[in-house]
């Protein structure tokens, strides 16, 4: 499933970048990308294991950039 | 100004002023006290972030470094150092967060593409529903000044539209019952109730805004080796700025020289001017290219577009208007207007597209058609036609039909220039009409533009036939025609000429519709004109949203002016911070320089960034 993530409140490029990287490595994200300027977040993710991804996505922003809001 | 931006320059102001008073004070114990307070005024947000990093063991995050910076600072009595760089970074920050919201709020104009609201008619009234509410089969009203919320078809009434945000086109477009109407194009002047054919999300303001967005996640090569550049910038830094505390020092025992020195490297440390810069410079570039119709659907397309030498243009439709139009009308012993008169009052309700070039001819030689003049049409197809007007007898068609009809013709044209209509009246040959699928007035224009762009070897590839193509290429002076050739021997065709260009790039152009094979296998794969096909939208690289082969090398101008602005902005923050860094590890440039070099030149390149959206 593809999911569109919004990542209010984004403004350092290089933490996007980080949790870009760090999202890519949760198991059952085929595939993340970050567009810094739209503050979203494209991930997608193996189809069962939504719930599982979405909560380890929000530790992970709440980890490298703990003022961005993420809206599901 | 966002809430935040606002605290931080009560922050920095309370911070200047604190610091200002201490200056003042003649008790060094209690100026020591304010210099406290104005640092932790400034900085307690990025201390705070700085410790709960240590916990989460990102030792190499900026707020780590500048507050092991700024703190070093303190205790080698630097006080006003360690507040001012603090304050400056803080400035930065501040600067660079309202650039950035500056930026995207410039880019994001096109999400007002998509209106707040569409009206439902429903029984003969009308009620606001959000567009995402509407479903396809619903009648919706459009006022003039209002956009349209999702694509349809007019029921009733008439108006121009203004479409310039879908194809950056600016002239208005009429539009009448049974005419399309597209998301996102301003209705101007009358009222119309439309049928909707398309989801809100489906419709064409939704699709260019997704590609739009989603483009910034197909990087490009500068891009990628900006985050690997990025990844083994800080670590590099940060060892070399421990090493040029703790060695020298060791060595001439000066260690708070030294360690200052260092503190200066901790400073610069942050990649952030480029990490920023260059993705915001392909956000500015492919937002400007989508103002002048042009989608560009990654940034990774702009790097190949840059290099692009070799251009192929499928020909019909692409550099050819796609229809006949007449080229020469030689009447025999009637005059031009006469000739022009029966043979496109002959097809009045003809739909066949000599018919159609006929009637659109006369048109422009302004000639009056009157359908109540003409009577018993006949059509024969693949010959012609036969039909009364004002009482004549009139044949329109091929050498075949004129044969058929007994009509003897006073001229045999063996040449083969394209299409010719012979006509007779009365059972008399009384002229012919030369027809031909002609250039759009644009293309000249389109291919000497692409030559500037760099664009060395120009071909056409066509399925029509060899005789006409080679007139049509050197009439707009191309280099290379393939004719008669099948779709598949089209993606032959661009293999080879892949192969024959080597590094260098190859660019298709298509309408998109027949030619998603070849879009796909190109380079770059541009299709025309296409935003009402998912086919062409989904296989190009590029869509150009009009029918104009300009947009082409439009879209490598702007191309390159954005990677220029990108190499520049690379360059520049490289080049600030290493000369920051030798100037550092030298004594020369202070702390001060140091944070310049951090966010004085992420702003700087932020802003450079964005004139790649001007014009």
């Amino acid at each position: 499933m593809k999911k569109i993530i919004m990542l209010k409140g984004l403004d350092c490029a290089h933490c996007a970048e980080k949790i870009e990287s760090s999202v890519k490595k949760i198991k059952g994200v085929e595939f993340a990308a970050i567009s810094f300027i739209a503050s979203k977040m494209s991930v997608q993710i193996v189809d069962g294991m939504e719930d599982v991804v979405c909560g380890e996505i929000i530790k992970i922003v709440r980890k490298i950039e703990p003022d961005v809001k993420v809206i599901m | 100004m966002s809430k935040k931006q606002k605290k931080d320059l009560i922050k920095i102001t309370v911070s200047a002023s604190l610091t200002i008073l201490s200056l003042f004070l003649p008790w060094k114990f209690i100026s020591i006290g304010v210099f406290i307070a104005a640092y932790l005024a400034a900085g307690y947000d990025v201390l705070i972030k700085a410790i709960r990093n240590i916990f989460t063991g990102r030792l190499f995050d900026e707020n780590f470094l500048m507050g092991v910076a700024t703190i070093g600072a303190f205790c080698i009595g630097e006080y006003v150092e360690g507040i001012l760089v603090m304050i400056l970074y803080q400035i930065g920050e501040l600067f660079q967060s309202y650039s950035v919201d500056k930026s995207r709020e410039s880019i994001s104009a096109l999400a007002s593409m998509q209106p707040q609201s569409a009206h439902l008619v429903c029984d003969g009234k009308i009620s606001d529903i959000l567009p995402e509410k509407v479903s396809v089969g619903d009648v919706i009203a459009v006022y003039p000044g209002e956009r349209i919320p999702v694509d349809g078809t007019v029921l009733k009434g008439k108006t121009e539209i203004d479409t310039s945000a879908l194809t950056g086109e600016s002239n208005p477009v009429y539009i009448e019952e049974g005419s399309s109407a597209l998301s996102g194009c301003i209705n101007m002047s009358g009222v119309i109730e439309m049928r909707a054919e398309r989801l809100s999300s489906e419709s064409a303001a939704a699709r260019i805004l997704e590609i739009v967005e989603n483009s910034a996640m197909k990087k490009s090569k500068s891009e990628n080796f900006i985050s690997k550049f990025a990844k083994i910038y800080t670590p590099v830094v940060v060892i070399s700025a421990l090493l040029l505390a703790a060695i020298p020092s060791f060595i001439t025992g000066d260690a708070a020289k030294w360690v200052e020195r260092a503190l200066t490297f901790l400073v610069v440390s942050c990649p952030c001017a480029l990490v920023i810069s260059v993705p915001l410079t392909f956000f500015a570039g492919i937002g400007k290219a989508s103002k002048n119709g042009i989608l560009i659907k990654g940034a990774c397309y702009m790097d190949s577009m840059s290099k692009i030498k070799t251009v192929v243009f499928d020909k019909t439709g692409t550099l050819t208007n796609g229809y006949f139009s007449v080229t020469e009308a030689i009447p025999e012993g009637i005059s031009r207007d006469e000739l022009t008169y029966f043979a496109a009052g002959a097809e009045t309700f003809s739909h066949h597209p000599v018919g159609e070039a006929l009637k659109r001819y006369a048109e422009k030689e302004n000639i009056r058609l009157d359908k109540a003049r003409v009577s018993n049409a006949r059509e024969i197809p693949g010959r012609g036609v036969v039909t009364e007007v004002d009482g004549n007898v009139v044949a329109v068609g091929s050498i075949g039909h004129m044969k058929d009809l007994s009509v003897e013709l006073s001229c045999f044209d063996s040449e083969d220039e394209g299409t010719i209509m012979y006509a007779a009246v009365n059972g008399k040959y009384r002229g012919k009409i030369l027809l031909s699928d002609a250039p759009k007035d644009t293309a000249i224009e389109a291919i000497n533009m692409l030559r500037l762009e760099g664009a060395e070897k120009l071909v056409m590839l066509t399925g029509d036939r060899k005789s006409i193509s080679e007139k049509t290429a050197d009439k707009l002076k191309l280099d290379e025609v393939r004719a008669e050739l099948l779709p598949e021997d089209k993606v032959s065709a661009v293999e080879e000429l892949m192969a024959i260009g080597g590094d260098t790039k190859l660019a298709f152009v298509g309408d998109g519709i027949n030619d998603a094979p070849v879009i796909t296998r190109a380079d770059v794969g541009f299709a025309m004109g296409a935003i009402g096909s998912d086919a062409a939208v989904e296989a190009a690289d590029v869509v150009l949203m009009n029918d104009d082969p300009r947009l082409c090398p439009k879209a490598i101008r702007i191309s390159k002016n954005t990677i220029r602005i990108v190499r520049q902005n690379i360059v520049f923050a490289l080049a600030v911070k290493a000369a920051v860094l030798i100037g550092g590890a030298l004594g020369l440039t202070g702390m001060w320089a140091a944070v310049f070099a951090d966010v004085g030149v992420c702003v700087l390149a932020v802003f450079n960034a964005m004139r790649a959206g001007k014009s």
